[in-house]
């Protein structure tokens, strides 16, 4: 099996390239091939992931596997360098996932706006960048990848959103560019300190993790955190640049919400443990008060603002802001409990957001609106199972104890109430009670949500509307049942997930944080 | 003294054809196109006279004022490859308009034979007269669409600013003589020190500069490119922003690297303050073009910008300098393949609707998808997004910028990155029309006839971006030792 060993992950990043290369050239009639095709290309790639999964060594602790380090261009000294750990790895299944799944949707429901195999194609490329940027070890590859994933997100929002769509999609590209080439500068500046002797510089990101602190402390490495750290806190996004993202989320399609919650926020979060932490564990030691404030903040702003929100789908969208808080404040904490929890968070968030952003879709193809005021209540009633789906999602989000969504958060204020040694202990404990503050606020408005969705009469407006397919159809529970299934297995069995990012968290980080 | 033929062998092609092309063109009464041809396969047959010469390594002639070397040669073939470019994209554009044919590529083959003299020229008197045969043949093609007032005004505009520059360029040089009683560059460089830092020297290198400065239309002295474009004949727009550029270039890197890197502790803070004032000045007027031209224009313009970054670097040890001007080489051959690639759609585009307004590539994507996929790749390059071309050139500048580790070029890249991003508000506002706008009511359904050798063009542009974009190193190989030997010179 050393093929696949070798091949795995280029197999995951470019199967879905090579896949939007063959759906633009389809002809432009042929919708139905062009969804199947969708379907097809990110299955093969999805196999990928399975197959990574199936051979995946739990105990390598933090050692790259399935790697591949071919030189790229050598001229810059980058290399084609790719590997996962625990850490990568249920990331990049979570994309390659996702990506299925919401091809498998896109069988029956697409948007407006465009044709079938553009938006398809589209969504490919996203893959594709997506991927590349889980598994990418040398950084300027993982900034290809990472800029792979703007554009086809931007055409994605700007063809097929809602009404506010060229808005929402040039925010977002501005404050998510303006991000990334500051990262890119800080990556070489990165690059320039890296060894005194141009010969010797590197964009590894391994080889740079063993430059260690001696050249990357001080000034140096406080500034260069900042530039890195603003791209990937744009992305996540963290308090206070995190403005870009309602306006994105609620205009975007269906399927373009999901992967934008799903798996492009996670790059940011990922950003953090994969780069800016380990290269940069000074800096990181220097900013991680600041990062913990501001996931807190995030953490109370978001939930509050979710109590304001009149649009189911700009609630979802906003409790992303709360539940990523979760993650930088397990981040924030530098401990390993702290950065399990950030990963076990974001693997469950992609799936419980990305699941409900799927129920907010099919609750608007039924209701044509959005507005909770409208909808009204006695989803219950109607459509019971698409309310119960949406009950079970919605009581994961709120952190219930045996469902996914549990694990990450209890974990991450645990960690900040023990933080590693050398942050200000008094601190992270205020940040732990306001995040356990911000549970309750989270539960508040996703129950109060649930009640004013699913329970109470149906509002008159709606007798007589016919729902259009009805409740659940059959290619919406084939697109949901891994979701569900992975919410309740993930709550219930938690050292699954663990069991794979402990062994990667501890290998790299026990040493430079304690 | 014996001349090295061989040597000059590319420019003796390349000035063949041009006259052959104008006398042919007096005997041949209808099919006056043929001039067109004649020219690609005069073009073809000078890349073949470089391509002969690559392996040589280094020669001289003419007292050392001509050397070919690996960084004449990069920028010879950036040339040729530029005019291959502009010859195919003229094809049907120059005979379906009210052209003169052979005069017009009697014009540019003699303008693209400046050219190959530029990156060999190795005194002042060299370097003048190649950027002299550049621009007066320049100044008559710019104002080949006689019947347009436009044409006519941009012709005038580039003429009298040009001039003014070529004086004020040739005063400086002549101050230099007198202060170091030598044209050649080496020459000047070695005697700078004696000269020491005197007021009228340094005047008369930033003279030679301003010169220099005016035909890559860096801000200020910009202000002939957006009116000059828009009145030329789009061909000739496309080798005014690509070719000619790359020719003040190749004069700036020699004036500035080869003789006066002594004073880089005076030019390379100007160069700073140049290349922010024209990435400035280029991005922010760009987003409020209405014309398609005009907008390529000042885009034109901040891209020159983003060249001149690596010469703030300057005054940096030998190593930072290297990269500097490695940095500037491929900054152009990326810039040159993708811009070349924007200018052929808009020929093709223009010989429908001849305005070029931006809104009329409303809905191209609907109209004819291969031109809209071409022409969103090419924007994406120029914005520099990964994985075409464009993304490695603004890369290697900001490696370069920052490599140097000096504070004030440090600001100057984080500026850059802010200007890239305004950039990228434009480019992408075109993409946005060419892929969701509805295509006005009298647009032209389906594609434009292309020519083949347009589609040609296009083709290769395109794979050029792409190719480039996903393994830069195919062309980089060759920068490093282009810059190398240069600068020890």
């Amino acid at each position: 099996m050393d093929w696949f060993d070798d091949s795995a992950l280029t197999w995951a990043v470019f199967v879905p390239l090579a896949g939007a290369v063959v759906l633009a050239l389809l002809p432009a009639a042929a919708d139905r091939m062009a969804r199947v095709a969708g379907v097809v290309v990110t299955f093969l790639a999805l196999l990928a992931g399975i197959g990574m999964l199936a051979r995946f060594d739990l105990h390598a602790g933090r050692a790259m596997q399935f790697e591949v380090n071919r030189p790229w261009i050598e001229t810059i000294g980058t290399r084609y360098h790719l590997g996962v750990d625990g850490i990568a790895l249920p990331l990049l299944v979570l994309s390659l996932l996702l990506c299925f799944l919401c091809s498998l949707y896109s069988l029956r429901f697409l948007p407006e706006g465009g044709s079938a195999k553009a938006f398809l194609a589209l969504m490919l490329v996203l893959e594709a960048g997506m991927n590349g940027t889980f598994v990418a070890l040398d950084l300027i590859l993982f900034f290809v990848f990472w800029e792979l994933v703007l554009i086809p997100m931007f055409f994605l929002i700007a063809i097929w959103g809602g009404r506010q769509r060229r808005y929402a999609a040039i925010k977002f590209l501005l404050y998510t560019l303006i991000g990334s080439v500051v990262m890119l500068l800080g990556f070489l500046a990165l690059w320039y300190r890296s060894a005194p002797d141009p010969a010797g510089r590197t964009f590894d990101l391994l080889a740079l993790q063993q430059v260690g602190t001696g050249r990357f402390g001080g000034t140096f490495g406080v500034l260069v955190f900042a530039a890195v750290g603003l791209g990937f806190a744009v992305k996540v996004p963290v308090w206070p640049f995190h403005t870009w993202l309602p306006d994105a989320h609620t205009e975007a399609p269906t399927v373009g919400s999901v992967l934008l919650a799903g798996v492009l926020l996670k790059m940011g979060t990922y950003g953090f443990v994969r780069i800016a932490l380990p290269v940069l564990p000074d800096a990181a030691r220097w900013w991680a008060p600041t990062i913990g404030v501001l996931g807190a903040i995030a953490i109370i702003y978001g939930s509050l603002c979710c109590l304001a929100q009149q649009d189911l789908k700009r609630l979802i969208a906003f409790s992303s802001v709360g539940h990523m808080g979760f993650v930088m404040l397990g981040i924030a904490t530098l401990t390993p409990v702290g950065i399990n929890a950030a990963v076990f968070a974001m693997v469950a968030h992609g799936v419980i957001t990305g699941m409900l952003f799927f129920l907010v879709g099919s609750v608007h193809e039924r209701y044509h609106t959005r507005e909770i005021a409208e909808i009204g209540g006695g989803m219950a009633t109607t459509l019971p199972h698409l309310a119960g789906i949406l009950t079970l999602a919605s009581i994961a989000s709120l952190g219930l104890p045996g469902l996914a969504g549990f694990w990450g958060e209890v974990l991450a204020l645990l960690a900040a109430w023990n933080p590693a040694a050398g942050l200000p202990v008094p601190l992270f404990r205020t940040l732990a009670v306001a995040g356990g503050i911000g549970t309750l606020l989270t539960a508040g408005y996703l129950l109060w949500m649930l009640k004013r969705v699913n329970l109470g009469e149906v509002p008159e407006r709606w007798s007589g509307w016919q729902f259009g397919q009805g409740d659940v159809m059959p290619v919406e529970h084939a697109a949901w049942t891994p979701l569900v299934l992975l919410i309740v297995v993930l709550g219930v069995a938690p050292g699954i997930l663990l069991g794979a990012t402990n062994p990667a968290v501890t290998g790299w980080f026990t040493d430079l944080f304690t | 003294m014996r001349i090295d033929f061989h040597a000059i062998l590319p420019e003796l092609v390349l000035a063949g054809t041009a006259l052959l092309v104008l006398v042919v063109d007096l005997f041949v009464e209808r099919a006056k196109v043929v001039a067109n041809y004649l020219a690609l396969a005069g073009t073809i047959a000078a890349g073949v006279a470089l391509a002969s010469l690559a392996p040589g390594g280094t020669r001289t002639t003419f007292g050392g004022s001509f050397v070919v070397d690996d960084y004449a040669l990069l920028f010879k073939a950036l040339f040729l490859g530029s005019l291959l470019l502009v010859l195919l994209m003229s094809n049907r554009y120059i005979n379906a308009g009210t052209y003169y044919q052979g005069e017009f590529y009697f014009l540019i083959l003699s303008s693209f034979v400046g050219m190959l003299l530029m990156p060999s020229s190795r005194d002042l008197l060299m370097l003048f007269l190649s950027l002299e045969i550049v621009s007066a043949t320049g100044f008559i093609a710019a104002g080949f669409r006689k019947g347009d007032a436009r044409s006519n005004e941009g012709a005038l505009k580039f003429l009298l600013i040009g001039v003014l520059s070529t004086a004020v360029m040739l005063f400086g040089m002549s101050l230099v003589y007198g202060f170091t009683g030598s044209l050649k560059l080496s020459e000047i460089a070695t005697r700078l020190d004696q000269v020491g830092g005197e007021p009228a020297m340094v005047m008369a290198v930033f003279l030679v500069i301003t010169g220099f400065a005016f035909k890559v239309s860096a801000a200020p002295f910009h202000f002939w490119a957006p009116d000059t474009y828009e009145g030329s004949p789009v061909p000739v727009a496309a080798y005014l922003s690509v070719a000619s550029k790359a020719a003040g270039f190749a004069g700036l890197l020699q004036v500035t690297f080869v003789a006066f890197p002594g004073y880089a502790r005076y030019w390379a803070p100007a160069f700073a303050v140049l290349a922010a004032l024209t990435m400035l000045i280029g991005n922010v007027i760009a987003l409020a073009q209405t014309n398609m031209v005009r907008l390529l224009a000042y885009s034109s313009v901040a891209q020159a910008g983003y060249m001149l970054v690596p010469f703030a670097v300057g005054s940096a040890p030998n190593a930072d300098r290297n990269r500097a001007f490695q940095a500037v080489l491929v900054y152009l051959l990326y810039y040159g393949v993708t811009n070349l690639g924007a200018f052929a759609v808009v020929t093709l585009i223009s010989q429908r609707q001849p305005a070029n307004l931006l809104s009329d590539y409303d809905g191209l994507g609907r109209r004819s998808a291969s031109l809209g996929i071409a022409m969103t790749l090419f924007l994406l390059s120029l914005a520099g997004w990964p994985p075409f071309a464009g993304w490695y050139a603004k890369f290697v500048v900001f490696q370069a910028a920052l490599s140097a580790g000096q504070t004030s070029v440090t600001i100057l890249a984080v500026f850059m990155a802010v200007m890239t991003v305004v950039a990228f508000f434009y480019y992408l506002s075109i993409c946005g029309r060419i892929w969701f706008a509805q295509p006005p009511q009298d647009a032209p359904a389906g594609a434009p006839a292309a020519s083949p050798l347009t589609g040609l063009a296009i083709g290769l542009a395109t794979a050029g971006v792409v190719v480039l974009g996903i393994l830069p190193g195919l062309l980089v190989q060759y920068a490093p030792t282009a810059s190398l030997v240069a600068i020890g010179r």
